[in-house]
């Protein structure tokens, strides 16, 4: 896919939770782009930063956090200075977001087409008298049997893949140019993950929407997105597109990462198991390249300053000693 | 390899309370068939995977096998002795409870918050073995070593453990009680890559060392394809196809399985054809037993599946297909 123009663009961005038990340094620098129609999937580990970088774009991140650098410049605009009341404007129509486990994400005791509706009557110019018809067309779009009964029921009525597609469905509403799908499918079946998928591609690709696709499996990123990002421990280590980042990995991550997802060619005694955990992130004592105490190729000078460097046409990778 | 446990015919159903059943108290209740005339075995120290998507009877299956429900038809033979016709209730007190054990989903609903690792692991040896004092001191460390649990670790609650060593302490606690077949219920669904890896080598270390039979559930093909000797597919209720896993995912008969193996996402080829299956399965409740239960979805459905449900016949070769028109 040929690159369209710049969308959203991520600077320097860090983050910190401060806890009961220190503060937790879980985003220091992460930077990324994103073109119109694009698809970026964030990859990694639970708790390598994947969705706290979804939640800094959103600006809905819990208040024990803090962001202490960096810029989000989206459409030409910088959210992180923007004030709330623009922030709740564009939140919906400009992007949005799905969550991991819909039935949870859904209000358990109002019917879905009522919560598509509270979607439609606060972000976009939708009248009152026109709301029902725009809500059954949603539900069609993203290819719910029968919407105009569907619209009626309740999430708990409705299987684990229709909720996400009613989610799916609130995202869309007004169009967004950006949307930020965290683990869109997860804890569904892999017949209904593809089907899933397939809508989400489809709907982006015929609308221009950008997506952030954020999994921690590398199968579906491999399948769906134009680039991928690996993040580990708030760092972003390494950005390629799909087919260079999964041919030639740089970073020993990454390369981690694809050794130890199981697939088709490989036995058990074959994959790699990437040694040690993610390493504590509060206190001052966190190495400079917060791999290195798992690194196999790790070298004298990797707590020195972490840089980051342009290996080929379009990839980033953060390490000292790039494979 | 001898028969550790056979299952034959085994069917659950359920049933459903419905609204206005004070008017007309003589009709009978509509059931869910969630698990119908189920067949198969497992060997000594063989592996044996279950896969199907969400609702399609993998847990109930697993709970009428394990003994936590009472099936409503059928049989379940373990080690030659029918245990089915226990209720659920008292199998609890038998000696039998022991051998069967099982692993939970994820670890960390599974376990006490309450306990600490070593009394988690301690719970059934003190129940189903009597164990006290030093003995039970010793038997949880070495339950701990087999899973690779350091002795330190011991001492810990829940929430002080990382994914990964609860998963430990769950296998652990199963294996403590020296099983002969163990249930694992989608054992590494809740882990990252990295973590899973280490606990499949782990399992397939305890079974090399200790002898022990596998249902492996997953809906992980992929997964499946590592550990697995024998793969059963299920399709609402019912097993639509079986057989040696290599040959099964490679090769599937039934349409079901083809289009589970080609759903897989795989970072070896981007942007595949699939096999798409459209709409929900047919409903389980009160299904028609002449109606193949994947008509409707299926891509090769003909007239007949409507009118004939098709049986699991096997072809010699240790595969089974229930299909009118298999093969690819």
């Amino acid at each position: 896919m040929s690159a369209g123009p710049l969308l959203l663009s991520v600077r320097e961005l860090s983050v910190e939770f401060r806890t009961r038990s220190g503060t937790v340094r879980a985003l220091e620098r992460v930077s990324f782009d994103l073109h119109r129609g694009e698809t970026l999937a964030v990859v990694g580990e639970s708790g390598s930063g994947k969705s706290v970088t979804a939640f800094a774009v959103m600006g809905i991140l819990d208040p024990a956090a803090r962001i202490t650098s960096g810029r989000v410049v989206f459409g030409g605009l910088d959210l992180l200075t923007e004030n709330a009341r623009a922030l709740r404007d564009m939140r919906g129509r400009e992007f949005a977001m799905i969550f991991q486990n819909p039935r949870t994400a859904l209000n358990p005791i109002r019917r879905i087409g009522k919560q598509i509706a509270d979607v439609l009557l606060r972000h976009a110019n939708v009248r009152q008298s026109d709301v029902a018809a725009r809500v059954i067309e949603l539900l069609a779009t993203v290819k719910i049997p029968d919407p105009a009964r569907r619209a009626r029921a309740y999430p708990f009525e409705l299987s684990g893949g229709m909720c996400q597609r009613v989610m799916i469905a609130m995202a869309l509403a007004c169009s967004p140019a950006l949307l930020i799908a965290d683990e869109p499918t997860t804890g569904l079946d892999v017949t209904t993950q593809a089907v899933i998928m397939d809508l989400m591609a489809e709907l982006a690709r015929a609308r221009g929407m950008a997506t952030i696709l954020i999994t921690h499996d590398l199968g579906v990123a491999a399948e769906y997105a134009d680039r991928i990002a690996v993040m580990h421990a708030g760092h972003m280590v390494e950005v390629a597109r799909t087919e260079e980042l999964l041919a030639r990995p740089r970073h020993p991550y990454t390369r981690g990462l694809i050794a130890a997802t199981p697939r088709p060619q490989a036995r058990l005694d074959e994959l790699y198991a990437i040694p040690g955990s993610l390493p504590d992130l509060r206190g001052d004592n966190i190495p400079a390249c917060r791999y290195s105490p798992r690194c196999d190729q790790r070298q004298m000078d990797c707590n020195e300053a972490l840089p980051r460097s342009m290996v080929g046409v379009d990839h980033l990778v953060a390490c000292r000693h790039p494979l | 390899m001898s028969a550790l446990l056979e299952v034959d015919n085994l069917s659950k159903r359920f049933s459903v309370q419905t609204e206005g059943r004070w008017l007309r108290p003589n009709r009978a209740r509509p059931q869910v068939h969630a698990v119908d005339d189920v067949s198969f075995t497992i060997a000594e120290g063989e592996t044996v995977g279950l896969v199907g998507e969400s609702g399609c009877g993998k847990s109930t299956l697993v709970r009428l096998v394990a003994r936590l429900l009472d099936p409503s038809d059928g049989q379940i033979r373990f080690a030659g002795s029918d245990i089915s016709i226990v209720a659920a209730r008292r199998f609890g007190r038998l000696p039998t409870r022991a051998q069967i054990q099982m692993v939970f989903q994820d670890a960390t609903d599974a376990l006490n918050p309450r306990f600490t690792a070593f009394d988690a692991i301690a719970d059934p040896l003190r129940r189903l073995k009597r164990l006290g004092g030093a003995t039970l001191q010793t038997e949880v460390t070495r339950a701990a070593r087999l899973c690779g649990l350091s002795e330190e670790l011991l001492g810990r609650f829940p929430h002080q453990l990382s994914g990964g060593q609860k998963a430990r302490v769950g296998i652990a606690r199963a294996i403590a009680v020296e099983p002969r077949l163990l249930i694992l219920d989608e054992p590494t669904s809740a882990l990252d890559v990295s973590v899973q890896v280490i606990i499949l080598r782990l399992l397939q270390d305890l079974q090399r060392r200790i002898g022990l039979g596998y249902l492996f559930v997953s809906h992980d093909l992929n997964v499946i394809r590592l550990l697995c000797d024998r793969v059963l597919v299920m399709y609402s209720g019912r097993i639509v196809e079986s057989g040696p896993t290599d040959v099964v995912l490679t090769t599937p008969a039934h349409p079901y399985t083809a289009a589970l193996v080609s759903a897989i996402p795989n970072m070896a080829e981007t942007r595949r054809k699939r096999v798409a299956l459209p709409g929900e399965p047919r409903s389980p409740i009160d299904p028609d037993p002449s109606t193949c239960r994947f008509y409707g979805r299926c891509p090769k459905g003909a007239e007949v599946c409507a009118r004939m449900m098709p049986a699991l016949i096997a072809d010699g070769q240790g595969r089974a297909v229930a299909c009118h028109f298999p093969g690819a």
